[in-house]
């Protein structure tokens, strides 16, 4: 028996076109726009202005507050302007306009092939190392990740978990990743472990990548304390309270950190990044992200600097389709549609799926029927359908003794109701409003 | 037979009767008449435009209060404000009529769209997603929240414009729409005389090119409106104009200086001189629909 | 319009499940008992049904039209699944005038005057049969006697299980293979434990609905009837009796675990389920009905909403 969440979960259509891809580099455009926020937390300040030279890897904003992030060049050339960019979310935000000259990198980047495998660091100084590189989650949740290194006061790290079960459909980005990369995956899970002083790690891969299964328990012969676990496929497997569920059978509790169930849970793609920081000392300005969709023509995985607009992928794998009703960046089910391909790709961008027309539209929406499915699936053990009800009626009270806040957003609920209802799109409203309540109650 | 029915019956409805007689008695909730009779008065929307729960709420504040400073009932107004200060021997405290102002007129033909909104029609959930339908992520989205918020049926949406159109006759200034706006288009400002009023329609922080791109209608900051007024009722900030209507003396001469037309005056007589009127059609067109709506 | 990008939250895909497929995947699970009924009852199975059926989306039909002002549904199979499970509880002589005012009861309060699909608090297929019964009680318990196929309106009666079972004629029982099949009299759905497991297999197969409810009303009243018959087995039937008699099998499995008038949380479901068994027990041996299966999911149909409240899914980190 395979392991998996023990609470809801689902199984939609895997759609994994670009599974089997080689990661193939996408030339740098002749403009990249940086946003200074591409982590959760406090955006970055830009450190350069314009008319600057700059080169790939040259910091050029610093990390505005403890939960932040630096931001790296991803190119060589010169600082066009700061101007506000249309983010994925159709608001402008200020971001960095750099136009390419060359491709001329820093110095201090080990552009070699070889592998490194030796670290001589001390835990505090591989966390200062993967903060100055600016590496933040890149499984989508851009959360930085020295800051989960640093486990607070009280709570001690027992096992680190490297999330690779890429749950998401469509998106193959982890998995090409680990097929190509396996040895540095496994290098930088070393890392991590030496960082918060732990012994063992497991990666956690779900069954539907035997071969990328097979490849890292080959290599992972090679190094101590780290486990390949296979995992059932389950959405949403890749979200962090359920992966931690799933390894090693303990349930965070409400509103806590995964921290207090002694686990720190990194995807596989920081693994990479750190890495590469640690070892290479490349800090993060480009990720392999996957172009997919049932019209594209080329599904692909692409090695991307941040900062190309998406529409240069989009051409990469074919062009845009005739008949494309919608752009998401990320995967179907936790991904943001876009208003438009203008859009650059930064640190969080782990896909890009274009959706046909008929595919994009919803079905009008019909009476609940209490069919309690959206309950069976929910995986965190709510009743969508009574929470949604609960935020037309704005009953906050109600909410909030019925876990509204503990909602990861998973959509499981709104792809399972048979009465096409838009349950997440209320849940996700109600769940603002009472973590607001929340917070101004502690304040 | 039948007597037995009657006697056990009525024994019953006496005991009961004089349960809840004892019942009622004991746990008398002893009120201050006033509260009721200030109740009486008020309109009984329970809107909650006061700041209280209900008018319930406001008349047991008003009772309690030792004098009438702030409190206001927004849809009653002076009138019935009077009415309290007089049951309750206070000076009532006088207030401004105030009116709802909806600050977007980026309508479906000046402002067009490059996407389509797809998921529940509510402002609030749309606005949490994304910067809405148009170039311009400050105007107004359309779908209505405020309408649903209105408990005096005083705000619709046009179909033609896409936009809200506040009717004043019914309006009550309590505030609902104010606060279900998640964009904050919509500010409650003085009625002013014979409901007269000038203010700039819009609130678009972007750039003016950037601003102008989006929306043929909308505030470009460009400040003419700022250098024309002659008492420093205007001013601009953040790319975006505000006339202080503290200050403003509605002598329009910021309305024909406006380039896009993004300021509006209501209610007004027609000008009698062509020349700086020339300008703003659209301005024009938007004022009639409102004035037709008012009926 | 043209080329314009779709921007809507995520989810961006969509199962593909529907209110539709759930009703005519229960209609499918249906269609072994209503081979059985047509096996023993023929003619007459077959005129009820097709009268409820058609009276049922009838009144849907004309209600939605032109008293509530919208979109009729019929489409959706609500209202078919609702005629098939009113006919699956009444005798298969019944007269078709009865039919149909046990379908505008079933449909017009028990449905529509809630406000439609999914707002109703009742079963509306049982409020139609428990309208029936109370107000022609005659017509509604003297069923037929298996094997009459041609036979309709002049169909010989006989007495059903727990008739029996009430008069305390315990010897006079058919086998408990007869029953399993089907072989009994009965409301002409109800009768074979047979077709309607297989129908339940489906469900469960097809994920309509879970094991919980059929399951914990099962276990409950074998439980509680056995040990009636441990005490008395002279005055109390054995528990597979009870679980193979009346409408025990048709509303476990089709007429308890109805969606909307169910509870939704797991544990929730088995308290409704444990309510309905001990329920149906209690009217069963000392009720002065024969049947209590409709009136036990009635009365916990109207424990749902409490139920809901206070039965919430097992949370998340949660004790």
């Amino acid at each position: 028996m395979l392991r998996t969440f023990r609470i809801g979960g689902i199984h939609p259509p895997e759609n994994k076109l670009s599974a089997g891809k080689k990661i193939t580099a996408l030339a740098t455009p002749k403009q990249v726009i940086i946003p200074l926020s591409q982590h959760i937390g406090a955006p970055a300040q830009a450190v350069v202005k314009k008319g600057d030279l700059v080169k790939v890897g040259t910091l050029i904003a610093k990390a505005g507050g403890f939960v932040s992030a630096n931001i790296h060049s991803s190119v060589s050339g010169k600082v066009n302007k700061i101007d506000n960019a249309l983010d994925s979310s159709g608001y402008k935000r200020p971001a960095i306009y750099i136009d390419v000259e060359g491709d001329e990198w820093e110095e201090t980047i080990d552009r070699s092939e070889t592998l490194v495998k030796d670290c001589t660091l001390s835990s505090k100084e591989i966390v200062d190392k993967i903060a100055a590189a600016g590496i933040v989650g890149l499984g989508g949740a851009t959360f930085p990740t020295q800051v989960k290194l640093m486990p607070p006061p009280g709570c001690k790290a027992e096992i680190i978990i490297i999330n690779a079960v890429e749950c998401e459909p469509y998106l193959t980005s982890d998995h090409s990743l680990m097929m190509e990369k396996g040895e540095e995956i496994l290098v930088g899970v070393s890392l991590l472990m030496k960082a918060v002083n732990v012994n063992k790690a497991v990666i956690g891969i779900e069954n539907n990548k035997p071969d990328a299964i097979a490849h890292l328990t080959k290599l992972a012969a090679g190094y101590t304390g780290i486990e390949i676990m296979p995992l059932k496929v389950q959405y949403p497997q890749g979200g962090e309270k359920q992966l931690i569920d799933a390894v090693i059978r303990r349930q965070v509790k409400s509103g806590a950190l995964p921290i207090s169930a002694g686990a720190v849970v990194q995807n596989v793609g920081t693994a990479y990044a750190v890495y590469e920081a640690v070892q290479k000392n490349k800090p993060l300005f480009e990720r392999v992200v996957t172009v997919t969709g049932k019209a594209v023509a080329n599904p692909s995985n692409f090695l991307v600097r941040m900062g190309t607009p998406i529409t240069n992928l989009i051409e990469a794998a074919g062009g845009i389709p005739e008949n494309t009703g919608k752009i998401i960046g990320g995967g179907p089910m936790m991904g943001k549609a876009l208003v438009s391909s203008d859009i650059p790709v930064t640190k969080g961008s782990s896909g890009v799926l274009l959706l046909t027309k008929e595919e994009s539209v919803r079905k009008p929406m019909q009476d609940c029927i209490r069919c309690a499915k959206c309950v069976n699936v929910c995986p965190m053990g709510l009743n969508p359908a009574f929470l949604m009800k609960y935020t037309i009626y704005k009953d906050w009270d109600l909410a909030e003794a019925n876990y509204i806040q503990d909602c990861i957003e998973c959509g499981s609920c709104s792809y399972t109701c048979p009465a096409n209802r838009p349950l997440l799109d209320y849940i996700r409203s109600g769940k603002g409003k009472v973590m607001g309540i929340i917070r101004s109650r502690k304040s | 037979m039948i007597l037995i029915a009657v006697i056990s019956l009525g024994a019953i409805g006496a005991i009961g009767a004089v349960l809840l007689y004892a019942a009622s008695k004991k746990f008398e909730v002893i009120e201050d008449p006033r509260i009721a009779q200030v109740q009486e008065v008020l309109p009984g929307a329970n809107c909650g435009g006061c700041g209280y729960p209900g008018c319930g709420g406001f008349a047991s504040a008003c009772v309690k209060a030792s004098s009438l400073d702030g409190m206001l009932c927004p849809v009653g107004g002076s009138p019935v404000m009077g009415q309290i200060a007089s049951i309750l021997g206070m000076e009532a405290a006088s207030a401004e009529p105030m009116v709802a102002v909806v600050r977007c007129n980026g309508t479906c033909a000046a402002r067009p769209r490059n996407n389509q909104y797809d998921g529940v029609k509510s402002c609030a959930i749309a606005s949490t997603l994304y910067g809405g339908e148009t170039g311009c992520s400050f105007g107004c989205l359309g779908y209505g929240d405020c309408v649903a918020a209105c408990n005096f049926d005083a705000i619709h949406i046009n179909p033609e414009t896409g936009l809200v159109e506040v009717d004043e006759e019914k309006c009550t200034s309590c505030g609902a729409c104010v606060k279900a706006c998640p964009k904050n288009v919509i500010e409650l400002r003085k009625k002013g005389p014979k409901s007269r009023r000038v203010f700039v329609s819009c609130i678009n922080k972007d750039k003016g090119a950037i601003a102008r791109k989006a929306c043929a209608n909308a505030c470009i900051g460009c400040g003419k409106c700022a250098k024309e007024c002659a008492f420093e009722a205007i001013t601009v900030e953040n790319n975006v104009a505000y006339i202080d209507f503290t200050k403003c003396r509605l002598c329009r001469k910021c309305v024909a200086a406006c380039p896009t037309g993004a300021i509006h005056e209501l209610n007004f007589p027609p000008r009698k001189e062509a020349a700086p009127a020339a300008a703003k059609p659209e301005a024009a067109k938007v004022e009639t629909k409102e004035e037709t709506n008012q009926k | 319009m043209e080329n314009k990008l779709y921007v809507s939250p995520s989810p961006h895909i969509h199962g593909g499940d529907s209110i539709s497929k759930n009703m005519y995947g229960v209609l499918i699970a249906l269609v072994p008992a209503f081979l059985v009924s047509l096996y023993f009852f023929g003619l007459g199975a077959l005129i009820v049904t097709a009268a409820a059926v058609f009276f049922c989306v009838l009144f849907e039909y004309l209600i939605q039209k032109f008293l509530m002002k919208k979109e009729p549904t019929i489409c959706d199979g609500s209202a078919i699944l609702t005629g098939v499970l009113l006919t699956f509880n009444v005798p298969s002589n019944l007269p078709i005038w009865i039919i149909a005012i046990g379908s505008l009861a079933a449909i017009g309060i028990g449905k529509m005057s809630f406000g439609g699909l999914g707002n109703n608090i009742f079963n509306p297929a049982l409020t139609g049969r428990i309208f029936l019964l109370i107000s022609f009680p005659a017509q509604m318990t003297t069923w037929p006697e298996v094997g009459q196929l041609t036979a309709y309106a002049d169909a010989t009666t006989g007495a059903t299980v727990l008739t029996l079972m009430k008069e305390g004629a315990l010897d006079k029982m058919p086998t408990l293979c007869d029953m399993f099949l089907g072989k009994m009299g009965g409301s002409l759905g109800e009768v074979s434990a047979l077709a309607l497991l297989l129908g339940m297999v489906y469900m469960f197969w097809k994920k309509i609905i879970t094991w919980h409810i059929p399951v914990s009303i099962f276990a409950t009243v074998f439980v509680f009837a056995g040990i009636m018959h441990l005490i008395n087995p002279t005055v109390y039937a054995s528990p597979f009796v009870h679980l193979l008699s009346g409408g025990m099998m048709l509303g476990a499995i089709f007429m308890a675990t109805d969606y909307v008038t169910s509870p939704m949380s797991k544990n929730g479901m088995i308290v409704y389920g444990i309510g309905i068994g001990i329920l149906t027990t209690v009217i069963r041996l000392f009720g002065s009905y024969p049947e209590g299966m409709s009136f036990a999911i009635f009365i916990m149909n109207g424990v749902t909403p409490l139920i809901n409240s206070y039965m919430k899914p097992k949370h998340f980190g949660g004790k």
